[in-house]
């Protein structure tokens, strides 16, 4: 038998799985886009990817979604990882790596601060 | 670390197009991807858009694919889960030419819905306690039990404005209110979930989406009457509904939601099934009780109504399946919130089940005071192959039509009542210009008749007289005295039959009458059917285009055609079953059905 605080933590834990169904505010999201396409596996888009939502569940980020999508052509720069914040232009990170993953969780998705080194364009520097 | 759920549809109509495979094949082909670990698998209840079934939805995208086949999950499997690319051909084609995949919620036939009482079919797993938890599932309960004194309940229910969803519209808080009123330490809580209209399935999807919403609005219903058991009257055609229902009330009983000392709040209520065996009459609340008690499901006379002396002569209240499944939304939200919807005496929303001849075949759950036209036009998606909207049939046989003169009429209770037909438990049947109306009233009278117990003499007899009627009506015999004789006998079924199964049993006829009485007309003075439905009434005829091959006549059961050949043949229309045979065998078309 239960009691009624062993409920409201049942509740607490699945509703961060059950989140993952929810869409209705599809606008109002942060969404974190992996490119998962052969490419981006071969180079390393699976670790990236658990790693985000690893992050993000530890973090009980309600507003962020963590997706995949096909290849986005530059399989030469992958992995290759989308930030779309609802009002501001997508931010593209590329060679991303699970130790990146966390700081880009942390500064830009948490503190609003792009990871300006790890954006494309930087890598040739 | 799961990233990402598939939702395939365990409803009634996914179902028996087979998604139970589709759900192993899924389960079996990520499991041989090696994504076991990623992605999980989820059975649920009803998405309500059934006319495109089987459904899968793959969270989060959000992408939705319709018309599922087994061998499609291979497809979904290696492009989308593994690499992450929609497959695009299996979207629903509401937006398939899109590109970018909208929210579900944006697509026409969810827009305009709002759902309260489906609001976990289609989005948790039945099956699984947990998952109903994380959806506030049982903190009604807990604050009820917790916060709240059963007259506090009983007030809150009341003054959200709640009517009972079965067909009546009783309010539900007064009804809780009668029996809470009545003396005694034993009462009973019961839930209807005998559905038996023609074309109705809202309890049926509720019960297999959302079973714990019941279970828990129960217990709700119990401690504010005061009662320690309760019984789910639900039919045994309904296997699916019935079997989700003992593994959620198990799953209830293991947590401890269910049975003595509720979460150790000193609450003791405890729930049964009984099945039962198919009889419409046992959806009437005084003949489902006495089924309850182990007697044959007939009605008896109210008063005493059931809150005063109902199950095994104990107060008793019965509420319908997505009656309850409003319950807890109420406790949890405030009656305020629930009684901002709506219209000014039919509050919250109602559950439609859309069938007959439209586009989105499924279920829908609207704000009571949506239009007609609301529902039919942009959630329905309108009637197929361009043909137009002629009426639709609310509430089954107890109910009546809607034609296309009150197609801009919002639907609440009252509205409905005041054209002659009535919301009933939520079946509505579209129907367009083919359809033949006395034909339509006279299948629900069919049925009622069929369905009738036999107690009382005005249904048992009345009935079948009007069923004879109508058989005079549509093979040609009738005359104008009959239609008024009719009317004349479907009043007196209505006045004096013991329940509610004779009180509406003759609304089609009636309702019909009132808005058709021309093709009533049509079929009695002029001996046609205008929409060539009524096969007494059928003439075939053969054309100048016939060569006189005598094919017809060769396959004619009846010998009813003759002629010489290469001249044209004639059809003797006294022999003449109306089979078509002639008309199916004619190589040139010359043969036409009037």
């Amino acid at each position: 038998m239960k009691s009624i605080a062993d409920i409201k933590a049942i509740r607490d834990k699945m509703k961060g799985q059950i989140n993952l169904r929810d869409n209705k505010d599809a606008e109002q999201e942060i969404r974190i886009v992996v490119g998962m396409a052969t490419c981006g596996i071969s180079a390393g888009a699976r670790p990236v990817f658990n790693a985000f939502v690893d992050d993000v569940a530890s973090r009980q980020l309600r507003n962020v979604k963590v997706t995949r999508t096909g290849c986005m052509g530059m399989c030469a720069l992958e992995p290759i990882v989308e930030v779309h914040i609802p009002g501001e232009d997508p931010v593209t990170y590329v060679h991303v790596d699970p130790d990146k993953v966390r700081k880009i969780v942390a500064n830009h998705i948490v503190n609003g601060n792009v990871c300006t080194e790890y954006l494309i364009g930087e890598e040739r520097k | 670390m799961v990233r990402s759920h598939v939702l395939v549809c365990g409803g009634t109509g996914c179902h028996s197009n087979n998604s139970a495979a589709i759900k192993r094949e899924f389960e079996t082909l990520i499991k041989e991807r090696g994504l076991e670990n990623d992605v999980s698998v989820v059975g649920t209840g009803c998405f309500g858009l059934c006319a495109v079934g089987p459904i899968v939805i793959v969270y989060p995208e959000g992408a939705f694919y319709s018309g599922m086949k087994v061998e499609d999950v291979a497809e979904i499997v290696d492009e989308h889960l593994v690499k992450g690319r929609l497959v695009q051909r299996l979207l629903y084609k509401e937006k398939s030419d899109e590109h970018v995949v909208k929210a579900l919620s944006e697509t026409n036939f969810y827009k305009k819905q709002t759902r309260v009482a489906l609001r976990n079919c289609g989005v948790i797993n039945p099956e699984e306690i947990d998952e109903y938890i994380a959806e506030d599932g049982y903190q009604a309960l807990i604050k009820c039990l917790t916060e709240l004194k059963p007259q506090e309940v009983i007030d809150i229910i009341k003054a959200s404005g709640l009517r009972g969803r079965g067909g009546g519209g009783f309010p539900t808080g007064l009804k809780w209110q009668f029996a809470a009123n009545s003396p005694g330490p034993v009462k009973y809580v019961c839930c209807n979930a005998d559905e038996g209209d023609p074309g109705a399935f809202m309890d049926r999807s509720i019960l297999e989406g959302d079973p714990h919403a019941v279970l828990e609005a129960m217990a709700i219903a119990g401690y504010a009457i005061g009662a320690h058991q309760g019984y789910i009257y639900v039919r045994a055609e309904y296997p699916i509904a019935v079997q989700r229902l003992r593994i959620a009330l198990d799953q209830a009983k293991e947590y401890g939601l269910l049975g003595k000392n509720i979460l150790d709040t000193g609450f003791d209520f405890d729930l049964e099934i009984r099945l039962g065996a198919g009889a419409f009459v046992c959806g009437e609340e005084t003949a489902l009780m006495t089924s309850i008690e182990g007697n044959r499901g007939e009605p008896r006379p109210r008063p005493p109504f059931p809150a005063v002396k109902g199950l095994f002569g104990k107060p008793t209240i019965l509420n319908n399946v997505e009656t309850y499944a409003n319950v807890c939304q109420i406790i949890l939200k405030g009656a305020d919130w629930f009684a901002s919807m709506g219209t000014e005496k039919s509050k919250g929303t109602k559950v439609f089940a859309l069938g007959g001849k439209i586009t989105n075949t499924g279920l829908v759950e609207i704000p009571m005071g949506t239009t007609l036209r609301e529902v039919i036009e942009d959630i329905g998606g309108g009637i197929p192959n361009g043909k137009h909207f002629k009426a639709a049939q609310t509430g089954g046989p107890s109910g009546g039509c809607i034609p296309a003169e009150h197609f801009d009429i919002p639907i609440d209770y009252d509205n409905l009542i005041s054209i002659g037909s009535m919301m009933g438990s939520g079946g509505m049947i579209v129907m367009d210009e083919d359809n033949c109306m006395v034909d339509i009233a006279k299948f629900f009278l069919e049925f009622t008749v069929d369905e009738s117990c036999g107690k009382c003499t005005p249904c048992r007899i009345g009935n079948r007289r009007l069923l004879e009627y109508l058989d005079k009506i549509t093979s040609g015999q009738a005359t104008l005295q009959d239609l008024d004789d009719m009317e004349q006998l479907c009043y007196y079924i209505k006045a004096n039959s013991l329940c509610g199964l004779g009180q509406t049993a003759p609304n089609p006829v009636l309702s019909t009458l009132r808005y058709f009485r021309d093709e009533y007309v049509a079929h009695v003075v002029e001996k046609r059917c205008p929409c060539h439905v009524c096969k007494g009434l059928a003439r075939y005829t053969i054309t100048d285009d016939c060569k006189g091959c005598s094919a017809c006549a060769r396959k004619c059961p009846v010998g009813a055609i003759s002629g010489e050949i290469k001249s044209k043949f004639v059809i003797d229309p006294s022999k003449c079953i109306k089979c078509g045979v002639c008309m199916e065998t004619c190589r040139f078309g010359a043969i036409v059905k009037e």
